[in-house]
């Protein structure tokens, strides 16, 4: 068809509008025919498009319609048929595809648009999850914050390191102005500024106590907004600032251990408190967020903690000292107590030589001035001076021992004696008193009494000798019976129980009078120093009241017990005593200690020994020797039999040298050498000899031999050495 | 019986304490007796017999080295004289070994008449020894008859 390419000829009105219509459809069919293009091509750039098959019906069907108005532009002039039949081909498929297309879109813009709310959607959660992430971030921040506080105050004791720690800290991490801590006063009325971050000298600034804003942060244990201008929070002068930062303040329990006078507080809370205040920097407009609230509260309690650790602390380390103080106090007492000991007993000492030096003087010299003539008042006199000189005597001996016996200084002489005779021995010296006095004394001794006792011999002489003369002393009349036999428990010493031993009895004594006797409330004074019973006859007999109280202390020293049994004035009275004595039969001590290393190798059962002797007759005896012994012996007749058999079993050769000449002693060094890889399985080796002399000692040291014995050996003889050189693995003695 | 068993003890005990004290025992025989028990209740008599073989070989062997026509082989009979001291002091026969002391000296001396000497008396004394102590045995064993028990005697 023949397309007029000239536009230009005149055509009439009506043609301008189909002039347009044209070029519209032009337009039309180009952007028809681009948009798929540009579809295709933003698509292909995209990784993602699920709507491809979409993208294909809207394609061709922007494509079909940008055909048809293409095809349009041929239907303004006169077509052929062939036009019109594309043409109306054309349309057929457009309308086709595009009902197609918007049925499909019917179900396809719901989804698109709900991708669109989906991706909305999303949107919000991501900014959601970023806000949390940031919240999160801030707690993780705070609470290593916390940790590192934490730690910092932590790991130190003193008080002021812990403050200062925290308030340097806490201004580190929360970015704060000013940080300061407000501590009670000694009188608890006030709150005194101790601490500040920036001010290095703070100045001596206090605020009473009961300020409403002070009782409003103390009430409760969280951080509290307060206002910039109330007087805690007014740590510089106002400087023109026009926004002061926001201040919070919190409280910080603190123990009672420093001394608090609470004279004049009416309301007494048990709890003090210090205040913590926290200013931000001012003209930040920034705001206390919760967690660092949160942040200050945990900081507190912590602080809180380590000061009552310091605290603690503070107050041990004071004990401790305290304690130091009286160790020393208590040791200088001792030493002080030591000294005194020492200067009492080297003064009694001393005295006790000086003092009794002159009174044997005097004794010995008025004894020897009796014998002398003398009138009858010179006798007198000289009678009176040796009873008191005596008197004296006893007084000193008294004293001394008693004051040995009080510190616990005084020992025991244990010493093995015989006891019938002491008993007989102590009756001797009484005898005569008695006889004067015309007393008559009986002696009963049990027939089961120990003849030969271990004890102190001299001081159970001094107890009897004391018993026996009091009852003397204070007898006018009637007979003094002294009986001794073996305690057997019995009821009659309450509070005394006895478990004899092997070795060990106790003896009781009874001594019995019929003299004066006692009143039974003075009994329990018998035994105290000093104190004597203040009646008339006794009064007349004279001597210190110590006799008893040293019979006692001996007594009790021999881990025995001693009382007076009496009726009543005039009844007479008994005097008994246990002691504990140790019998002395056979002896103990004696062989006890050589027993052992004898017995130790007595036991010479299956020791194995080796003989060598070229002579019969003596390998005969030995080996019948050893063999009584109890060991296991091999013999060998030569050398070479002895060097055969002598294995590691052997412990001992015996090797017979006598024959002269070095032939024997070659097999000690041929032994040594077999035994040279195991040589602490060597057997030892003793050579027995007729000659002794030191040539043949020499020798068989030389030749390595441990020991040389002399022939013939007896059998003990053989038994010591045996074990000797065992025991010591040499012998040379048992020449 | 038991008067029997005493007798005997007695003399047995007389007769002992006679050999020691005329010098043929000394008391290396009492040990010989204290090595005596249960385990070897023959001891003694095994030594003594061992002892006695041992006398007559090697003074045989001493006779034949002092009988050789030339020059005697002293080394040789000090040997054989050295063995018998050394037997006769491990069983105790003090008289034996006296002469064995003597015999050496003049072995070591080349005494020739000494030697010839001694070891005639030598032989004399263990034979004499023997017999001693034969009857010792004799009295022993008669003991042991007789339901008694040897008695220990105590030389000291």
């Amino acid at each position: 068809m023949e397309v007029c390419n000239c536009i230009e000829p005149q055509w009439p009105a009506d043609e301008l509008l189909m002039k347009y219509q044209y070029i519209s459809d032009f337009f039309i069919a180009i952007a028809y025919f681009s948009i798929p293009l540009e579809l295709i091509y933003f698509v292909k750039k995209s990784a993602v498009f699920p709507y491809r098959w979409v993208l294909v019906q809207f394609g061709a069907f922007i494509v079909l319609c940008g055909a048809t108005h293409l095809i349009n532009l041929w239907t303004f002039t006169t077509h052929s048929r062939t036009v019109a039949l594309v043409m109306t081909t054309a349309k057929v498929l457009t309308a086709v595809v595009s009902c197609a297309t918007a049925l499909m879109l019917v179900h396809i813009i719901p989804d698109l648009l709900s991708v669109k709310t989906r991706e909305l959607f999303l949107k919000n959660k991501a900014a959601e999850l970023d806000r949390e992430m940031g919240l999160i971030r801030t707690q993780e921040e705070t609470g290593r914050h916390v940790r590192m506080l934490t730690h910092e105050i932590r790991s130190t004791l003193d008080r002021h390191t812990i403050l200062k720690t925290t308030l340097v800290e806490l201004g580190r991490t929360l970015a704060l102005e000013e940080c300061a801590l407000w501590m009670p006063t000694r009188t608890g009325l006030e709150l005194q500024l101790s601490y500040t971050l920036r001010q290095q000298h703070p100045v001596e600034y206090t605020v009473p106590i009961q300020l409403p804003v002070i009782s409003q942060v103390f009430g409760t244990s969280r951080a509290v907004k307060i206002s910039p201008n109330s007087p805690v929070a007014r740590l510089r002068p106002v400087s023109g600032k026009y926004m002061l930062g926001e201040v919070v303040a919190v409280r910080v329990p603190l123990l009672h251990l420093s001394n608090f006078q609470i004279n004049d507080w009416p309301e007494l809370s048990t709890k003090r408190y210090a205040l913590m205040v926290l200013m931000l920097p001012s003209d930040s407009a920034r705001q206390w967020h919760v967690h660092e609230l949160e942040l200050v509260e945990v900081v507190a309690d912590q602080v809180a903690v380590a000061l009552s650790h310091a605290a603690i602390l503070e107050e041990s380390m004071r004990a401790r000292d305290l304690l130091m103080e009286q160790n020393v106090a208590l040791d200088l007492a001792r030493r002080e107590a030591e000294t005194a000991i020492r200067a009492r007993n080297d003064f009694l000492a001393v005295m006790n030589h000086e003092m009794r030096t002159p009174m044997h003087a005097i004794i010995a010299l008025s004894s020897l001035l009796q014998e002398t003539e003398l009138t009858p008042e010179q006798r007198l006199m000289v009678e009176t001076i040796l009873k008191s000189s005596n008197l004296l005597a006893t007084l000193m001996n008294d004293v001394l021992d008693l004051s040995r016996l009080e510190d616990g200084s005084l020992q025991l002489d244990l010493g093995t004696f015989n006891l019938h005779s002491l008993f007989r021995e102590v009756l001797n010296l009484i005898k005569p008193i008695a006889v004067v006095k015309k007393l008559p004394i009986t002696l009963n001794l049990a027939p089961d009494l120990p003849e030969f006792v271990v004890g102190d011999e001299k001081r159970l002489m001094q107890i009897i000798l004391n018993i026996v003369g009091n009852a003397v002393k204070f007898s006018k009349q009637g007979s003094i019976s002294v009986t001794a036999l073996v305690y057997k428990s019995d009821t009659r010493a309450p509070d005394f129980f006895v478990e004899p031993t092997g070795s060990h009895f106790y003896l009781r004594v009874k001594v019995k009078d019929l003299g004066a006797g006692i009143n039974p409330q003075d009994i329990p004074k018998l035994f105290t120093k000093f104190a004597q019973t203040q009646s008339l006859a006794t009064r007349s007999s004279g001597g210190s009241g110590l006799g008893l109280a040293i019979s006692k202390r001996f007594v009790n020293l021999m881990e025995g017990n001693i009382w007076i049994e009496s009726d009543g004035l005039g009844k007479g009275c008994t005097a008994i005593f246990d002691v504990k004595l140790g019998i002395s039969n056979e002896s103990k001590q004696s062989g006890v200690p050589k027993d052992p290393a004898n017995n130790r190798h007595a036991n010479f059962d299956g020791l194995k020994v080796l003989v060598m002797d070229e002579n019969g007759v003596s390998r005969m005896v030995t080996k019948g020797l050893l063999v009584h012994i109890g060991c296991e012996v091999s013999t060998a007749s030569t050398s070479e039999e002895c060097l055969r058999a002598v294995s590691h079993e052997h412990k001992v050769v015996f090797m017979d040298v006598c024959m002269p000449g070095v032939e024997n002693y070659q097999i000690a060094l041929r032994i040594h050498e077999k035994f040279t890889k195991q040589r602490h399985q060597r057997p030892l080796l003793v050579a027995l000899t007729g000659n002794t002399d030191k040539s043949t000692k020499d020798k068989c040291m030389s030749f390595g031999l441990d020991g040389v014995l002399l022939k013939p050996v007896s059998l003990d003889n053989m038994r010591n050495v045996l074990s000797d050189l065992l025991e010591h693995r040499v012998l040379y003695e048992a020449m | 019986m038991d008067a029997l068993v005493a007798q005997l003890q007695m003399q047995f005990r007389d007769y002992t304490i006679s050999l020691y004290q005329q010098g043929f025992l000394d008391d290396q025989f009492t040990e010989l007796k204290k090595l005596q028990d249960e385990g070897s209740p023959d001891f003694v008599a095994e030594v003594l017999s061992l002892f006695f073989e041992d006398c007559v070989k090697l003074i045989g062997n001493m006779a034949r080295a002092l009988d050789q026509t030339g020059t005697v082989d002293y080394s040789q009979v000090g040997a054989s004289v050295h063995q018998l001291k050394g037997s006769s002091s491990s069983v105790g026969a003090k008289r034996v070994k006296g002469l064995c002391v003597t015999f050496k000296e003049y072995c070591e001396a080349k005494n020739y008449e000494g030697c010839v000497r001694c070891l005639q008396q030598v032989d004399i004394e263990y034979k004499t020894l023997k017999t001693k102590l034969q009857d010792m045995f004799n009295l022993e064993k008669q003991i042991i008859q007789a339901g008694g028990i040897v008695p220990q005697v105590d030389i000291n």
